[in-house]
């Protein structure tokens, strides 16, 4: 059997990779993948600790992020089409109206 | 799970990972994301939470994802370019505190007290029936507030995206939306990063 | 004993409903409303001030009307009230107040007729009685002091009324400002007295009050040395010297006859000049207990008497004359008062009020007639064209001048006396040579204005008219008691003798001479120089025109001096004007307020632009470097737990 330190020193592995994607990509899309990613790290963590403990709560709070996730997704996508629609681009680094 | 099994998932889960974030492809980053993902599930329902290991692949990557490739399409992205603002110190910043932040991490996995092992799981433990009983007890407040996000997202994505032109079809106080309204006028787009770096 | 009586407030209610509808409705309603009603309110509140009087006088000896209004402030323990209190003193200022001032009133209806402005100047006519009578009534200090500074505001308004002469404006400031240098020293008084009195934990300011806690007011005040009544005592009297016109204060007074003539009479007669006698007699109490305080009121109130008097001597201006003889008189009712005579000081302002008033209003029946003129070199037999203004004016003159059986003369007589009685010889001396030289200046006037030869403008002279009825009658009635107004305190054993000083007695305490006087004798060298004064001024200005010429040529630094006024106006502005003014100006303005204060201020705001503009860098608008800042913070969070961790 896998002990569950196993589990959480993947998802921070993961974890850091989203931190990493959010910082290196001009992206914005790819920049909200990154977030979804991030995410799903807290997930794995929640869902390790669940199974640990034997309790169902953990896994409750994985359905609220995956629903939180799911608006997060739709208003950043939403705002990713408007800004592109404004600004013919959709990289972080061109997207700096609101600097000094 | 046995750890087999769980070092054969984690390898794949780490490469499709770092492919989310090192592919210049949108497409291909969300293909490595979609793959993760699916991953993730196998991994939950390996752990016990059968429900929410289908709900991720349903939801997240038949939902969530698609509406990604949606996005993609409908912008017609391409790959990045090479050109352009590289953001060198930024990336490199990046990845030094993602490694920073790994490191941390173990810190604390390694002093943390954490659960013995894995327990054997009361009967039923992850049915859709535990988790129900969980949602519409001690949870039915949040999950309550989680519909009502859910409306607001649904609204909110909806006044966001829509075209600008159609703006006057709504009442005004509907229509706030900051990031159309300046747009007709926004200046045009030019390579502003030159000044950008950081660090 | 002390009587409930509400009709005291309507005293003060109808002319503030006058006040009300001539600033308000007076415009709209009319001249002829206006008309109506500001003389009305005084003419109705003088008649309950009667009522008064008359209630007054069927209760013994003592008695008080009073009426409490409402509750004014409510401090901790400290109470004042809005109340009214007619004992004998203030039912005599009342009367003479709203009496003289309906008079007054009923002139202007006369002399304003053709100015445009009639409704704003009733409504400060009205206000000004109004604030006059608040003063008087008022049952505590403060109260009194609103009155008290309702009367400089108002007499602020008058003498600035045609505000769009620059100097008229200028000199209705020079009051105002003048006024409340004295009013500061009034305020200081007030809050010595609550001070002192307060830290016995006597908590009022009603006079009642005060007068019962007396013994504390002997006390020495610590910081001084001194007792507290004569700390008081200085101050108040410094709020006295500016609302009264006494020297080091009196400049204002002679400046603000630029007001119309009826605000002179106003001011001079009833409502003004008075007030600071009135406070005076009315903290008698107080001043009792501070032989030094009524030494310095004595002298100053000589000393402003003698020098007003010199003053006005050479003055060409009628209206002018009349203002140091104000400032003069004043000085006499101060000197009664300093020598602990205060009855003879009241007694001195009723009668004063009347025939001053009637000074004035004669003048301004003349300044009328002549279409403005007032320079006295330009007028002169006058008296066939204008008889009533003529007779009145001349019987003021007597009364003024102290020719006996005028009510001037018991008055100033009964003053003299107390000041030679109490011991007080050189002030009794000047107070005699000021009374010469007033006959001579006040004969001088009528003799220049009415007698000798017309210097009158010869395109003015055709149309010399005497006033219309409702300018003389006031006149006549002024004239009537001006005559018989003093001879409600006769010398002492004649017929009904001091019958009012006898009536005032409960309030203003007995007189106690200390040296003995023969009053016949005193009495005859008044007369005397009186006479001498009268007949100098015959000969000057009636039998030898040519004299005050050749004098004036012979002695022409002195008489410059006295033209000049001392130059006290001069001194004034040199010591305490420019100084000020440099100060104000390049001191505080340029140099404190521009380079110290703005310079804090421009100084903040330069740092915050600056560091402002400095930090606005770190905005790119890029998300992904707030991201990585975010980060550093989450790895320091981090950071610390690790070194919990671990350490």
């Amino acid at each position: 059997m896998t002990p569950p330190s196993w589990f959480m020193a993947l998802s921070a592995v993961l974890f850091a990779i989203g931190v990493a994607g959010v910082l290196i990509r001009r992206n914005v899309i790819v920049m909200l993948m990154s977030i979804e990613l991030m995410l799903n790290a807290v997930n794995l963590t929640f869902i390790a600790i669940s199974r640990a403990l034997g309790s169902v709560d953990g896994q409750v709070i994985v359905l609220f992020v995956i629903t939180v996730a799911a608006a997060e997704a739709a208003a950043g996508l939403a705002i990713i089409i408007s800004a592109f629609r404004n600004r013919e681009t959709v990289y972080a680094d061109e997207l700096n109206v609101m600097r000094w | 799970m046995p750890l087999g099994l769980f070092i054969f998932l984690a390898a794949i889960a780490v490469l499709s990972a770092l492919g989310v974030i090192l592919q210049r492809n949108p497409v291909h980053c969300l293909l490595a994301l979609v793959l993760t993902l699916l991953d993730m599930a196998v991994m939950f329902i390996g752990l016990g939470a059968v429900t929410v290991g289908f709900l991720q692949a349903i939801v997240y990557v038949g939902a969530i994802m698609v509406l990604f490739l949606f996005v993609i399409w409908l912008l017609n992205l391409q790959a990045e370019d090479r050109g352009g603002s590289r953001q060198l110190a930024l990336k490199f910043f990046g990845v030094v505190g993602a490694a920073v932040l790994i490191a941390e991490l173990f810190v604390f996995l390694v002093k943390a007290p954490s659960p013995a092992g894995m327990n054997h799981p009361p009967p039923l433990f992850g049915s859709i029936a535990s988790l129900a009983g969980a949602l519409f007890t001690n949870y039915l407040i949040a999950f309550e507030a989680t519909s009502l996000l859910l409306l607001v997202a649904v609204i909110g994505a909806v006044a966001l995206a829509r075209h600008p032109a159609a703006a006057g079809s709504l009442s005004p106080a509907q229509g706030a939306q900051p990031v159309a309204s300046g747009g007709s006028e926004a200046r045009p787009v030019t390579p502003e990063h030159k000044a950008g770096g950081m660090g | 004993m002390t009587v409930h009586f509400p009709y005291l407030g309507l005293i003060l209610l109808i002319p503030a409903i006058g006040v009300l509808f001539n600033l308000f409705l007076g415009y709209r309603w009319g001249r002829g409303a206006v008309n109506f009603v500001a003389p009305g309110v005084i003419f109705a509140a003088f008649i309950i001030a009667c009522w008064g009087f008359a209630k007054l006088l069927a209760m013994p000896p003592g008695s008080a009307l009073a009426v409490t209004l409402w509750p004014w402030i409510e401090a901790g323990r400290f109470h004042v009230n809005v109340a009214l209190r007619m004992d004998a003193l203030s039912a005599v200022m009342t009367m003479i107040v709203s009496g003289v001032g309906a008079l007054i009133h009923l002139y202007s209806v006369g002399y304003m007729a053709h100015d445009e402005d009639y409704a704003r100047y009733f409504g400060y006519m009205n206000l000004f009685t109004l604030s006059m009578l608040v003063l008087v009534l008022a049952d505590n200090l403060l109260l009194m002091f609103v009155g008290w500074e309702g009367v400089g505001l108002c007499s602020y308004l008058l003498i600035a009324f045609w505000y769009t002469n620059p100097e008229f404006a200028y000199n209705g400031r020079k009051a105002f400002i003048v006024n409340r240098i004295g009013d500061a020293g009034f305020l200081l008084g007030i809050f010595t007295l609550v001070y002192a009195l307060g830290s016995h934990g006597v908590w009022t300011l009603s006079w009642t009050g005060m007068q019962a806690h007396r013994e504390i007011l002997t006390g020495i005040w610590e910081p001084f040395g001194v007792p507290v009544a004569t700390v008081a005592g200085l101050l108040l009297f410094a709020g006295a010297t500016g609302k009264s016109a006494q020297i080091p204060l009196y400049v204002w007074l002679p400046d603000a006859m630029v007001g119309p003539t009826p605000v002179s009479a106003l001011i001079h007669a009833a409502t003004m000049v008075t007030a600071g006698v009135y406070m005076i007699v009315r903290l008698n109490f107080l001043f009792i207990l501070t032989p030094s305080a009524m030494e310095v009121i004595a002298v100053i109130a000589a000393l402003t008497s003698f020098f007003a008097a010199t003053i006005a001597i050479v003055q060409p201006d009628i209206k002018r004359v009349l203002a140091y003889s104000t400032i003069s008189q004043i000085g006499y009712m101060f000197l009664g008062v300093g020598v602990g005579a205060f009855a003879s000081g009241i007694f001195h302002v009723m009668t004063h009020a009347f025939f001053k008033a009637l000074l004035f209003l004669c003048a301004g029946s003349v300044i009328h007639a002549l279409d403005g003129e007032q320079d006295m070199n330009k007028m002169g037999g006058l008296w066939r064209k204008l008889p009533i203004t003529y007779a009145t004016m001349l019987i003021a003159t007597l009364a003024i001048s102290a020719i006996p059986g005028f009510s001037g003369y018991f008055s100033k007589d009964m003053i003299l006396e107390a000041a030679y009685a109490s011991g007080h010889f050189w002030l009794w001396l000047m107070g005699i040579i000021t009374a010469g030289l007033t006959s001579f200046y006040m004969f001088r006037l009528i003799f220049m204005t009415f007698h000798g030869a017309s210097r009158v403008d010869p395109h003015k002279a055709d149309h010399i008219h005497e006033s219309p009825a409702v300018m003389t009658i006031p006149l006549i009635v002024l004239a009537f008691f001006s005559v018989v107004g003093g001879w409600v305190g006769l010398p002492k054993g004649f017929l009904w003798g001091e019958a009012f000083v006898r009536f005032l007695a409960p309030v203003t305490g007995e007189f106690k001479a200390t040296v003995a006087a023969n009053a016949i004798t005193l009495s005859a060298l008044a007369l005397a120089t009186t006479l001498i004064g009268l007949v100098l001024a015959y000969l000057m200005y009636l039998a030898r025109p040519e004299l005050p010429g050749k004098i004036a040529s012979s002695a022409a630094a002195f008489y410059r001096m006295l033209l000049r006024k001392y130059y006290v106006d001069e001194i004034y502005r040199t010591l305490i004007s420019r100084p000020l003014f440099w100060l104000a100006g390049p001191a505080l303005a340029r140099g404190v307020d521009q380079h110290g204060i703005d310079g804090i201020v421009h100084g903040t705001a330069f740092t915050v632009d600056n560091s402002g503009e400095a930090m606005r860098r770190v905005e790119t608008g890029n998300v992904q470097h707030y991201a990585l800042i975010y980060l550093i913070g989450v790895i320091a969070i981090g950071a610390y737990y690790v070194y919990l961790v671990i350490g």
